[in-house]
């Protein structure tokens, strides 16, 4: 009976009071938002946790790459080529021109990163924007982007790609551009499915009834209400545009030279992969180390979302246990 | 006598069907046809019907959260469908709706306070502080803890969530509310609680109310005068307490035996009636009660019967009103 | 007194929540008698629909646990059985019947397919035989051209018609018990009126001992034969309904009855008002879980929660004011729990 005892204690609620008081208003205090109560659950997750701490690292070095990284990423040095790891000062070792190996790669990743965040800033804004308009107005303004969303689908992007390049040459800027342009679709479709949901809320009518305008709805009523399935979207999509980024570079539509990123590591690192194969594994392993670390954030802020944890579950069953002890 | 402040003149509401590949009109749902009454300023009108019998499109089409499709409504004068959209935000300053859902009413995403001071907000001049002033101002009338005022609206209970609601919509000093189904959802004691705080309200700003609900014996408690509609048309409406005790419409005595009362020595003699309502996309001819009615004759299927006053200050829409000389006899039923 | 079908005592149900153990019914005893009904009445959060899933053992599935308390059908304690020894009864010696009659049916089946397989399932007929008797039970739930009705999907009927579809698949098995929660709650008066007949007809056709749980004090008085208040996870008063509706006993049954705006007499005074709000389950006041929105509270409500006091015929209420009256009786065990 004690484990119940124990167990009863905590309250579901506090108690309400049961009338106002006339007594004088202190400044009212603001509880924990949703904001908070997401990062509380998302803090004890330990994947997602382990995420946080691995980007953040990453960002930091992309940051302070010059104070980071021991040599000149671009410094060809013919003598020193295909050094093994540890030797001399090269932590990695070098390449086949003699560049060392873990400064390109930290110059690597501010590149990379650049392109995944601001691809994903961009492709989002645009797609919460085009979303929101299309789901909340509906009828043909809805018609007409959703068609233009179908159109965006089927281009090849890669062709895409390639024709911007070659039309206005192969600045990171384009990059970034291009895959934004290709990727806010699936954004879009996701914002006006809630919007089509959200506009049916009746604090929509009562927001009406008041008067406020259309806009007013969208962006002070409804995108907050949808702000947490997109920042889930655009946590992933980071990782989609660092990946896209890569592959486009190892094709060579890329980033060029001298710029460097993972991609072109590894477009480089395959005509010697016979003589150094850790050519291709250290830019792969930074890849795949921040992609599965962006993902990890994404599903962290999903689940600290869900309303269903899985947490209680396992609580349950523990208590389950504790109570078949105490004899009923 | 009160002048009119609500005038709504034969408004019709119709949702077209769309149909096939070409999205083609095959057919309409009427949802309100041809609907007039009037609300005089301080009094309020209690507007009663069964699910799906256009009681709150037309609580809607009178604020103009939806267009009508034929008809006009004019309030304080004003015809309010002929309003452009500047204007017509502008006069929501006079006139306010209190929805049935206390949960799905109020933003999830906003503090109570930005709840009920968002009116403010939009309409006046305020400044922030002026605007927090006037927010545990209201609160205080509506019977809520202002220290509460920055929480959240899932931390409220149901009743209090209809007071912010209410609170946000007397925000404004407004003259006529569209009360609808605003006290349904709420458990009987809370109920009472609510009720009270309207009529309270109403006393102290003078205000207007339609009153939607199905709930006949809270809108007797509060309504002045009832309208009783059935399939998109207005068939009866009277003063409350004649309207009540003599019912002339057989729907609106059917409606009115039908509620099972909190007394059981009295047993009533119940008129229940056969079937179900017919679907308002294909309402039946004549008057559209004819089909479950005990009462029809064959004049009811072929002729529409139309809204007038057979006594004074009774209106129904019947060929053959209970009670009245060449009417339906109650006592000529089985039951 | 007639043969009791169900008896439940002491029934103590808890609910795991994210903040710990919360019980949503405490010590709740209630019978049923052969061919009888018994209004389980309150409002939201009063805890009478996680007593309907407790009795059917459902509780189990819902994060819930019986803590304390049996359940005696026919002389089988059901909190002892295992749940596959209860699907035999579930659906067969006892039925549900719930709320929303759309969502209670399955959209893809047509209803006459639903029904007959309910009747394949526990009384291994075949098909044709199944079928027939499908026909006959809406039928009997009053649907009218019941052949061509059984040929249909649920989203085809009305509201009204769903629900007879409902009764008539919880009939298939000749329930003894049949349990009805807030059946007519999402309908119409006028269909709620057919509804409410229905069902009077059917109990005195089959015999069936109907569990009624409404939040409609009319409801009750219309089809009960006793009547159980519940407040805040306990039965505050019980008793015939003729006991209940013209000698309301425990403050808050009056109180309840009273915020009933009425059909007769002033209209357009204040309302009588029960103050405050219902406590949260978790943080009951001592004493007395009515005491703070009480108007006639005492010392001793503040401090000690009341048992069963006899204040008529067969008609009990858990309120200190008849202490006299009756036979004193303190709160059962596990009072401390409260402290």
């Amino acid at each position: 009976m004690s484990d119940m005892n124990a167990a009863t204690a905590p309250n579901v609620q506090p108690a309400e009071p049961m009338a106002p008081e006339n007594a004088p208003l202190p400044p009212s205090k603001k509880p924990p938002g949703p904001w908070k109560l997401v990062w509380q659950k998302f803090s004890h997750n330990p994947y997602a946790m382990t995420g946080l701490v691995v980007l953040l690292i990453f960002v930091l070095v992309a940051i302070f790459a010059k104070q980071v990284a021991p040599f000149d990423p671009a410094k060809v040095d013919m003598m020193n080529s295909n050094l093994k790891p540890g030797s001399g000062k090269h932590l990695l070792g070098t390449d086949e021109l003699g560049r060392d190996i873990f400064s390109r790669l930290v110059y690597s990743s501010r590149i990379s990163l650049m392109v995944g965040f601001s691809v994903a800033i961009i492709a989002v804004f645009l797609g919460s924007l085009i979303g929101a308009i299309s789901g909340y107005f509906g009828g043909w303004v809805d018609t007409i982007f959703m068609r233009l969303i179908d159109v965006m689908i089927s281009l090849p992007g890669l062709f895409i790609n390639i024709l911007v390049m070659a039309i206005f040459g192969t600045k990171m800027i384009y990059l970034i551009l291009i895959l934004a342009l290709t990727s806010w679709t699936g954004v879009a479709r996701l914002v006006r499915g809630q919007f089509l949901q959200l506009r049916e809320m009746q604090y929509v009518e009562a927001a009406r009834a008041t008067g406020v305008s259309s806009w007013g709805i969208i962006f002070r009523h409804l995108l907050r209400n949808a702000s947490f399935p997109i920042i889930v979207n655009a946590t992933l999509m980071v990782g989609g545009a660092i990946l896209s980024e890569s592959g486009l570079s190892y094709l060579g539509l890329g980033i060029q030279m001298p710029q460097t990123s993972w991609g072109i590591m590894l477009s480089n690192s395959q005509e010697f992969m016979l003589i150094n194969p850790m050519l291709a594994v250290y830019p792969g392993l930074c890849i795949l180390i921040v992609v599965l670390a962006v993902n990890f954030i994404g599903d962290g802020i999903r689940d600290a979302l869900d309303p269903r944890q899985k947490k209680s579950r396992r609580r349950l069953a523990k208590w389950r246990k504790n109570f078949s002890k105490s004899g009923i | 006598m009160a002048k009119n402040l609500v005038e709504v003149n034969n408004v019709k509401k119709y949702f077209p069907i769309h149909k096939g590949l070409l999205n083609r009109v095959v057919g309409n749902v009427k949802a309100v046809d041809d609907v007039s009454l009037t609300i005089r300023e301080g009094e309020t009108f209690g507007l009663v019907g069964e699910s799906g019998c256009g009681k709150s499109t037309l609580g809607r089409v009178i604020l103009r959260l939806q267009s009508a499709t034929e008809g006009s409504v004019k309030i304080n004068g004003r015809d309010v469908h002929a309003l452009s959209n500047r204007e017509l935000n502008k006069m929501r300053e006079e006139m306010q709706i209190i929805f049935q859902d206390p949960f799905g009413s109020l933003n999830p995403r906003f503090l109570v306070k930005d709840v009920i001071g968002e009116p403010l907000k939009i309409h006046t001049k305020m400044s922030a502080k002026e605007i927090d002033a006037r927010v545990v101002e209201l609160m205080e009338m509506v019977g809520l803890d202002p220290t509460r005022r920055n929480r959240y609206p899932h931390e409220f209970s149901g009743g209090q969530r209809q007071r912010i609601g209410i609170a946000r919509a007397i925000a404004l000093k407004p003259k006529f509310i569209v009360a609808d189904e605003a006290v349904s959802a709420l458990d009987v004691s809370v109920q009472s609680q609510v009720i009270n705080l309207l009529m309270k309200l109403q006393k102290e700003m003078g205000l207007t109310f339609l009153f939607i609900a199905h709930g006949l014996n809270v809108v007797r408690h509060i309504s002045d005068r009832v309208g009783v509609m059935y399939l998109g048309k207005m068939v009866e409406v009277g003063e409350t307490e004649s309207l009540y005790a003599e019912p002339l419409h057989p729907y609106t005595a059917a409606l009115l035996s039908a509620i099972p009362k909190p007394s059981p020595t009295k047993k009533r003699s119940r008129i229940v009636l056969q079937g179900d309502v017919p679907s308002p996309a294909n309402p039946p001819s004549g008057c559209r009660f004819h089909t479950r009615c005990p009462f029809a004759q064959e004049k009811c299927s072929q002729v529409e019967p139309k809204l007038q006053e057979v006594k004074p200050g009774r209106e129904v829409a019947c060929h053959f009103p209970i009670g009245v000389e060449g009417g339906s006899d109650m006592s000529k039923l089985n039951r | 007194m007639a043969e009791k079908l169900l008896e439940v005592r002491n029934l103590t149900t808890g609910f795991l929540t994210e903040k710990g153990l919360v019980k949503a019914t405490d010590r709740i005893s209630l019978a049923i008698e052969k061919g009888k009904t018994l209004c389980l009445v309150g409002e939201s959060g009063s805890g009478k629909s996680v007593t309907s899933m407790s009795i059917m053992r459902l509780i189990d599935y819902a994060n819930g646990v019986i803590l304390e308390g049996s359940i005696n059908f026919k002389g089988e304690d059901l909190v002892k059985k295992k749940q596959e020894e209860l699907r035999s009864i579930r659906g067969n010696k006892i039925s549900m019947i719930f709320q929303d009659p759309m969502s209670a049916l399955n959209p893809v089946f047509t209803v006459g397919e639903q029904i007959a397989e309910s009747l394949r399932l526990h009384q291994n007929k075949s098909k044709d035989e199944a079928w027939k008797e499908a026909i006959e039970l809406l039928r009997m739930v009053g649907i009218p051209s019941p052949e061509i009705r059984a040929k249909q999907y649920p989203n085809q009927l009305s509201g009204g018609m769903c629900q007879r579809v409902v009764i008539a698949i919880a009939l298939a098995s000749k329930p003894e018990l049949l349990i009805a929660d807030e059946p007519t709650t999402a309908l119409d008066v006028t269909v709620q009126a057919q509804i409410l007949d229905l069902l009077q007809d059917l109990k005195e056709k089959l015999g069936t001992s109907i569990l009624l749980i409404t939040h409609d004090m009319g409801v009750a008085a219309e089809m009960a034969d006793h009547i159980a208040v519940m407040y805040a996870g306990a039965i505050v008063e019980q008793g015939t309904v003729e006991e209940i509706f013209s000698n309301p006993s425990h403050p808050y049954t009056v109180g309840l009855l009273q915020s009933i705006p009425g059909f007769e007499g002033e209209r357009g005074g204040e309302l009588y008002t029960i103050k405050g709000t219902i406590p949260a389950l978790g943080n009951l006041p001592q004493g007395c879980r009515f005491n703070p929105r009480c108007p006639h509270v005492m010392d001793k409500c503040r401090q000690v929660e009341p048992g069963d006091i006899q204040v008529g015929d067969e008609h009990y209420a858990k309120c200190w004011l008849f202490e006299e009256n009756g036979k004193a009786a303190v709160a059962g065990k596990g009072d401390n729990i409260h402290g």
